[in-house]
């Protein structure tokens, strides 16, 4: 299995994915830089690491969206393509037209960083498939752009075609208005394209998936994925 | 040279120049003629207190600078310590304090740019920020203003070049209205046979400009920040540089990348005193020279002047000399990065720096005048006078408390002790996957990828103390920040410091300035902890209101393994409370004594190093043992409010407590009074044998005073109930007094 991690100029979680892809689940990894115009084909896996590409100036991910690894990366995705955008990496994608709605300031005007429940709401895609039904991962966010906005018909249908994977929560998996640290739509931490084969999130899974710290809710991602490639299910 | 002639400096100039004509003639005296107007700007920077460390050099000579682990001492960008597997520590706290208080926000910021690049110009990738912070007044109207624009200037630099802001310190005091202090510590690792120094070797190497362009910002910041504030400071906004954050990440890829490669001789930032001073001072460690041409300069605006280029500080340019040979390799890497770069000139023979405008000369300096020129002052020092009224407290103008609650609520909702999430979860903590421990703790932990080690950090000052008693006050925030080194399951190898102080004009600031550096080098020697870099602000007063003397200090700590280490919050009902060190009637400086009693005054506590030492031994030993659950300094606020953060701090499942204490001394001493030396443990009952034998082997001194346990915080003083509050409330004032204050 090829994984690559896209680096854009700013990038800074770039070393984090490679790390856990590379060190932690042992999977052949390698850069790939916004530059080139490199075929991405051979790759299973493309991640879209968290950051500030090119400074997050205009508006996170909006000046990304037009770089030349970026052309490669809409073909990719459009051939099937495993795409995984994580923080500004999901940024990107929205910014890129691959998922739907817009990622705009916290509603608390403040970067934020520390570890949230986030509950599971589709455990039948191929970025989830490890998760128990409704089960509460903590998972650090760390963004100052990162509450999800959608207009209420994009809501609905990506209600309706249950692309909402990830919502902030309670301990518990309580969904409310309290346990929503940026003010996103409908608390929406996560989604995945209709095709089910883009996802983007906020919160960071690399940063709990080292096992020197206790908390490893975010190798349940990256297993979901790593499994479902294997075992050659299509997206 | 063009535009010099005698009658081009007016003794105005001169002392606008913020030089004295004192230094005015030493310059003609020794440079055989009058200096034109730009190297008079030259001189003004590098003869600046900032750049020189004129007043302070005598007395930083005293500092022990040198130890078996250490590679790099002071004079370099920054100290180097070796951590053993191939792998060494950069690092270095420096200063922004004017430029902050003037516009905190870019004044924040750039602090942090500047000291980043100290760290990786070294060849070290940084992995750790830290800060310590000094505001005003709570109820000053421009503190919160202040607040909110450092923490999102910190905020903005840091999380964009990805580098975790781990931990730090803030304080709040009526001193600092007028000048606020913010120190930022960065620490980066190098393998340890590929550290870069800031050296202009080889004649004939090409000299490259690289990073931003050169703009008209923070002309004479160098100046500014060594001379006082006054009511027109304000008027100084322009003189602020405006950071990049963008910028620096992309400098720092650039330049880990670069010295990959075998091309760079000698590589320096451009930080105070910009081009000017990375120039002289390449030169002057190599001794060489350099030739530059400013045409060559990448420059943001059309007109400048050789004066504008030379004195500007605009933020994220580096200098670099490569090998002959080398130079196009280098400017394909630093386009790369999408960076400006050109060559500026090269390195030559003779010990001169000449500086020429499309081949006309401008500037023909000795390297040696310029760097080591200014006289080392040995400013006269007197004893303040203040501290007659000040260095004693009657206690029996203190009624001792007969209930213990309610103080104990108020100085859990003071802003100094109140639990800082709001300003940390401001910073990525965790970006690079190495931060073991959240931020709050007694000292950040971070793991070294690739080997079993981990490096503890800690900052530190108690400037009250330092106010009451400079010299034991330095010595305090050395043995404290050791302490806390300790608490985390570390041992000390390095120390940097930053010191803060008023205008050392004033022999009673200098008195301060002398005291504080001999208590601090006293307890480095007593600790075996060398001082590998460090920075000296001075002139921190408004309107002739000098700060207290605020000598931070930032200590590395390493941990051979890291499963030694250890978190601060108790962990399982019926686990022991230990205390190991003594409670002495001491309140002098206290927290308690400020803020119940609005009384700045006495002793501060009795520092007795052989004792700290044996605790902290003991401590350690029983980390390693792997006897102890929780370790805990006590600090400001005493045992009280160590016992309640040990209660209130774990992360998923706060605890209770019950302690029974006996005490000869008063009640307000016992739980609030500020005894050095002192660390609260927890420990299983299983092991409280093995616990007290360990004590009684190595002679320090320890007690079991309670167990873990319950909902509510009680503490017994012989027999009769003090404290009863339940640790859910009392969590509730510590975790919300903060964010309730600034918003």
């Amino acid at each position: 299995m090829n994984c690559g991690v896209v680096v854009f100029p700013g990038s800074n979680c770039d070393h984090d994915c490679f790390h856990i892809l590379k060190h932690v689940f042992k999977l052949h990894t390698e850069w790939i830089w916004h530059k080139g115009d490199m075929d991405l084909s051979r790759f299973d896996l493309v991640v879209l690491p968290g950051g500030y590409s090119y400074g997050d100036y205009l508006r996170p991910g909006a000046i990304a969206q037009f770089s030349t690894v970026m052309k490669e990366v809409v073909r990719f995705a459009e051939s099937g393509g495993r795409v995984l955008g994580i923080c500004n990496g999901f940024q990107v994608l929205v910014e890129a037209k691959l998922l739907p709605g817009a990622l705009i300031q916290n509603n608390t005007q403040k970067f934020i960083c520390k570890t949230v429940p986030v509950r599971v709401e589709n455990t039948s895609t191929s970025f989830t498939g490890e998760c128990a039904d409704e089960s509460v991962l903590n998972i650090p966010i760390a963004h100052h752009q990162g509450s999800y906005f959608i207009d209420p018909d994009g809501l609905s249908q990506l209600e309706e075609n249950r692309q909402v994977l990830f919502r902030y929560c309670g301990p518990a998996g309580e969904v409310t208005d309290e346990f929503n640290p940026n003010g996103s739509v409908g608390n929406i931490a996560g989604i995945i394209n209709k095709g089910g084969n883009v996802m983007g999130l906020m919160p960071h899974p690399e940063r709990c998936a080292d096992p020197a710290w206790s908390n490893l809710d975010g190798q349940l991602i990256f297993k979901s994925i790593i499994n479902s490639l294997q075992s050659g299910v299509s997206a | 040279m063009k535009s010099s002639t005698s009658t081009d400096i007016t003794p105005d100039m001169v002392r606008q120049h913020g030089m004295t004509l004192e230094e005015f003639r030493r310059i003609q005296d020794l440079l055989g003629r009058v200096p034109n107007v730009t190297e008079l700007g030259i001189f003004s920077v590098m003869w600046s207190e900032h750049c020189s460390y004129k007043s302070s050099r005598y007395y930083l000579k005293k500092l022990p600078t040198e130890g078996p682990r250490v590679l790099q001492g002071p004079g370099e960008n920054a100290g180097v310590v070796d951590i053993g597997d191939g792998m060494a520590v950069v690092f270095k706290i420096e200063s922004h304090n004017h430029p902050s208080f003037i516009e905190p926000r870019q004044g924040a910021a750039t602090g942090v740019g500047g000291i980043l690049r100290d760290i990786f110009t070294m060849g070290a990738r940084p992995i750790a920020l830290m800060n310590s912070l000094r505001f005003g007044a709570p109820d000053h109207p421009r503190t919160r203003f202040l607040v909110n624009g450092v923490v999102d200037g910190i905020s903005n630099y840091g999380n964009c070049t990805g580098v975790p802001t781990v931990g730090g310190e803030i304080y709040f005091d009526p001193c600092y209205n007028g000048n606020i202090l913010v120190n930022v510590f960065c620490l980066g690792l190098v393998p340890s046979d590929k550290i870069f120094l800031g050296n202009a070797s080889g004649v004939g190497n090409p000299v490259i400009y690289f990073g931003s362009k050169t703009g008209r910002d923070g002309i004479h910041g160098a100046s500014m920040a060594s001379s006082e504030f006054d009511e027109s400071s304000e008027e100084k906004r322009p003189t602020v540089q405006v950071g990049d954050p963008f910028a620096e990440k992309l400098l720092i890829e650039a330049c880990l990348e670069l010295m990959n490669e075998d091309w760079v001789v000698g590589i320096q930032d451009m930080g105070a005193a910009g081009l000017t001073c990375s120039t002289f001072e390449m030169a002057g460690r190599g001794g060489t020279g350099i030739d530059l041409e400013l045409s060559k300069v990448p420059m943001r605006e059309e007109g400048m002047t050789p004066y504008d280029i030379l004195l500007s500080e605009s933020q994220e340019r580096m200098l670099v000399v490569v090998h002959k040979g080398m130079e196009e390799e280098a400017l394909t890497l630093f386009h790369k990065w999408d960076l400006d770069a050109a060559i500026v000139g090269e390195v030559t023979d003779k010990p001169v720096v000449r500086i020429f405008e499309n081949g006309n000369p401008v500037v023909n300096l000795p390297v040696e005048l310029v760097v080591d020129g200014a006289l080392d002052l040995k400013r006269p020092t007197k004893k303040p006078g203040y501290l007659k009224n000040v260095d004693h407290v009657n206690l029996k103008l203190v009624s001792d408390l007969a209930l213990g609650g309610e103080t104990l609520k108020k100085l859990l909702a003071t802003p100094n002790i109140a639990n800082k999430h709001w300003v940390y979860e401001q910073y990525d903590h965790m970006v690079r996957l190495n931060t073991l421990g959240l931020p709050g703790s007694d000292a950040a932990v971070l793991r070294v990828k690739g080997t079993k080690k981990a490096l503890a950090l800690s900052v530190d000052c108690n400037s009250r103390y330092c106010y009451l008693d400079p010299f034991h006050g330095a010595q305090i925030a050395v043995a404290e920040c050791v302490r806390n080194i300790t608490c985390s399951g570390g041992e000390p190898i390095g120390l940097t410091n930053c010191l803060n102080f008023g205008n050392p004009e004033k022999p009673e600031i200098m008195w301060q300035f002398e005291q504080a550096v001999s208590g601090m080098g006293a307890a480095c020697k007593f600790f075996d902890i060398p001082v590998v870099s460090g920075n000296v602000s001075l002139y921190n007063e408004t309107t002739g209101e000098a700060i207290y003397p605020t000598p931070t200090v930032a200590v590395v700590g390493l941990l051979e393994d890291r499963s030694y280490h250890t978190t601060q919050w108790f962990k399982e009902d019926g686990d022991c409370i230990g205390l190991i060190g003594d409670t002495m009637e001491e309140l002098g400086g206290s927290e308690y004594l400020s803020v119940l009693c609005e009384r700045v005054e006495g002793k501060p506590p009795h520092l007795d190093l052989p004792l700290a030492r044996s605790v902290n031994e003991l401590c350690l030993g029983l980390i390693k043992d792997g006897l102890i659950a929780s370790a805990h300094d006590c600090s400001e606020g005493g045992l009280g409010v160590a016992l309640a953060e040990s209660c209130m701090s774990h992360p998923q499942a706060p605890r209770g407590a019950v302690m029974d204490v006996e005490s000869t001394i008063r009640n307000d001493a016992c739980l609030f009074g500020e005894s050095q030396s002192r660390i609260l443990v927890s420990f299983s009952a299983e092991n409280r044998m093995a616990v007290e034998e360990k004590a009684k082997a190595l002679g320090a001194p320890f007690e079991v005073i309670g167990k873990v346990g319950g909902d509510s915080l009680v503490v017994n003083v012989n027999g009769e109930e003090f404290i009863n509050e339940e640790v859910s409330h009392l969590k509730k004032l510590w975790m919300g007094a903060l964010e309730s204050y600034v918003r």
